[in-house]
């Protein structure tokens, strides 16, 4: 881990909405090329903090910088990949009019775009549906549907706000399958998450309560390090709850 | 390219909401010729009844355009009166004439007076014999109520239904977390208000065309002026209401709460629009008016349709509407800061 290319840099960064403190003071650096999980409870502040690292929400204190340049930065923005936690899909338009529209705001067009459409349907496993109406799919196609929207411009960076809810197991690891994939071409992947054993599968884990970062590491390290058997007893003991 | 991007999406969404384009194009056709045929039938014939009046005064008078019935009491007259079987009677008491009116419509109380007036004239017509001569300086004796309200409807229509789509499309953009995706991509903020403009734009064009080609060419509202001139404001309009509707989208959090708009935002509009007179609206109110897109339309429509105006009669007033859609753009720009700072 010594000598490794830093994509993120978190400084001291905090957020308040009015008088509600919803990140305390966080400090963090994200590597190229790594799976990096942020995991928490459900308004434990994960959602804030990608907001932030993909420039759509301002820290009241402190610094983001991604790939070197403070955030927000119109040009940093192009190269990152944001799938929220709502699927932001018009719903109206067939899935490869979706794919066309986002595709042309990253300046993607001609032959090129064709090529990624297809390219990031099959990795969401979505090419039987491709001319279907969005308003006809499945909760989970359309879960799928947006990760793919957000690997259409071969961003560096993904970021993904909870990316598995609602999928089953056989297509979360077909998707996890795509990530470890994406991890070889040297992206850097975020991810959020609230279930436990998909934390276990990324390559670093950031620990997030009440705002707080309380822990940072590989799996194994955290669970090493509080001599539990899994990441939710880790977490339940860096959280300061008697084990 | 961004921006054509956006366009071609919103066209789209537009032909895929087959229920919404039959809104925007048949509701306001089906409630201008609903208004067509209320205000341009035929006059009302006052119905009256004739009490003991002298048969050599009858033929003085002119009797045209009413149903007399003859009556030799009072008290069979009166007993109609409160049938509704008339409308009022003449009594010729004491060598002068009186009516009396059942006089619960007002409409009703004109057509009566109006026609009593003119049955009426031959005794008068002892020293004033000439007959006034009348010429129109616009419109005509046989311009009716639509062809004075019709441009005020015009506009209203237009305005009505692109403040409404468009403030609920821009909604759906912000709740189902579209607009958010929107501004993680690289898009300015200014580019996606310039791709809503020109894709409303291009549809209103549309639409305004149909309506206004339907008003004038089968309804037969008066237009004296250039039929380009009517897009030209109409397309104006829309901006305004476009501009608008996506800035007050910034406000409401749901359909129902876009829907709230309307009666506080774009039906007073109406009232200050010069379908009713403003010189005679109460002069703490009066002063709204000139605040409202809809003032200027209004005032634009009327001069081309019916009075026959071109550009140098209308510009002032699409200045001013062109004002309150730059206006509005700028605040867009500026509310879409919320979501991102750049």
């Amino acid at each position: 881990m010594a000598k490794r290319k830093i994509i993120i840099s978190t400084r001291n960064v905090s957020k308040a909405f009015g008088k509600q403190q919803v990140l305390k003071s966080i400090t963090l650096e994200i590597y190229k090329g790594e799976i990096f999980g942020f995991l928490g409870p459900s308004g434990a502040g994960k959602t804030t903090l990608v907001k932030q690292l993909v420039g759509l929400d301002l820290p009241t204190d402190g610094e983001n910088h991604v790939f070197g340049k403070k955030m927000p930065s119109l040009p940093t923005m192009e190269r990152i990949g944001y799938m929220a936690q709502s699927d932001a899909l018009y719903e109206e338009l067939s899935a490869k009019e979706n794919m066309v529209f986002f595709a042309s705001l990253y300046g993607l067009k001609g032959q090129h775009r064709e090529t990624r459409i297809r390219k990031v349907m099959e990795i969401v496993n979505l090419t039987d549906h491709l001319n279907k109406l969005v308003s006809n799919y499945s909760g989970g196609m359309k879960r799928r549907l947006s990760l793919a929207i957000a690997l259409l411009h071969e961003p560096k960076l993904l970021i993904l706000d909870e990316p598995t809810v609602g999928i089953d197991p056989v297509l979360r690891k077909s998707i996890w399958n795509a990530f470890e994939e994406l991890k070889k071409t040297d992206a850097t992947l975020i991810v959020t998450t609230h279930v436990m054993d998909e934390a276990e599968k990324c390559d670093r884990l950031g620990m997030i309560r009440d705002g707080r970062l309380i822990a940072v590491g590989t799996p194994e390290e955290l669970k090493h390090n509080t001599s539990s058997a899994n990441i939710e007893e880790a977490f339940l003991i860096y959280g300061g709850a008697e084990a | 390219m961004r921006i054509a991007a956006l366009v071609i999406r919103i066209l789209r969404q537009f032909i895929r909401d087959k229920r919404t384009l039959g809104l925007m194009i048949f509701a306001p056709i089906l409630v201008l010729t609903m208004m067509h045929l209320v205000f341009s039938g035929d006059a009302y014939v006052p119905k009256l009844g004739l009490v003991d009046f002298p048969e050599p005064l009858q033929e003085q008078l002119q009797l045209e355009g009413a149903e007399l019935t003859d009556y030799d009491s009072i008290s069979k007259a009166e007993t109609d009166l409160a049938d509704k079987q008339i409308d009022g009677y003449i009594l010729f008491e004491n060598q002068a004439p009186s009516i009396v009116l059942e006089g619960s419509d007002p409409s009703v109380n004109s057509a009566v007076m109006k026609w009593v007036q003119e049955a009426f004239q031959p005794l008068q017509q002892n020293s004033l014999s000439k007959e006034l001569e009348i010429e129109f300086f616009h419109g005509s004796a046989d311009m009716g109520q639509f062809d004075y309200f019709g441009p005020v409807l015009l506009g209203f229509f237009i305005f009505f239904f692109v403040f409404l789509i468009a403030g609920v499309s821009f909604l759906r953009e912000r709740t189902t977390g579209t607009l958010e995706r929107l501004l993680s991509s690289p898009l300015r903020r200014w580019e996606i208000v310039t791709g809503y403009v020109l894709g409303f734009g291009i549809f209103t064009m549309l639409q305004a065309t149909i309506i206004a080609a339907y008003s004038i060419y089968i309804l037969g509202m008066l237009m004296e002026g250039a039929f380009g001139y009517v897009l030209l404001i109409t397309l104006f309009l829309s901006l305004s209401a476009l501009t608008l509707g996506i800035f007050l989208s910034a406000f409401a959090n749901n359909e129902l709460q876009m829907i709230q708009f309307i009666p506080i935002i774009v039906v007073p509009q109406v009232f200050f629009s010069g379908l009713f007179n403003l010189e005679t609206m109460s002069s703490w109110l009066s002063w709204i008016g000139p605040l409202t897109p809809l003032y200027y339309a209004a005032s634009a429509l009327r001069d081309v349709m019916v009075r026959g105006y071109g550009w140098s009669d209308i510009y002032p007033d699409l200045l001013f509407l062109s004002g309150f859609s730059v206006l509005f753009f700028i605040l867009n720009i500026l509310a879409l800061k919320k979501y991102r700072s750049i």
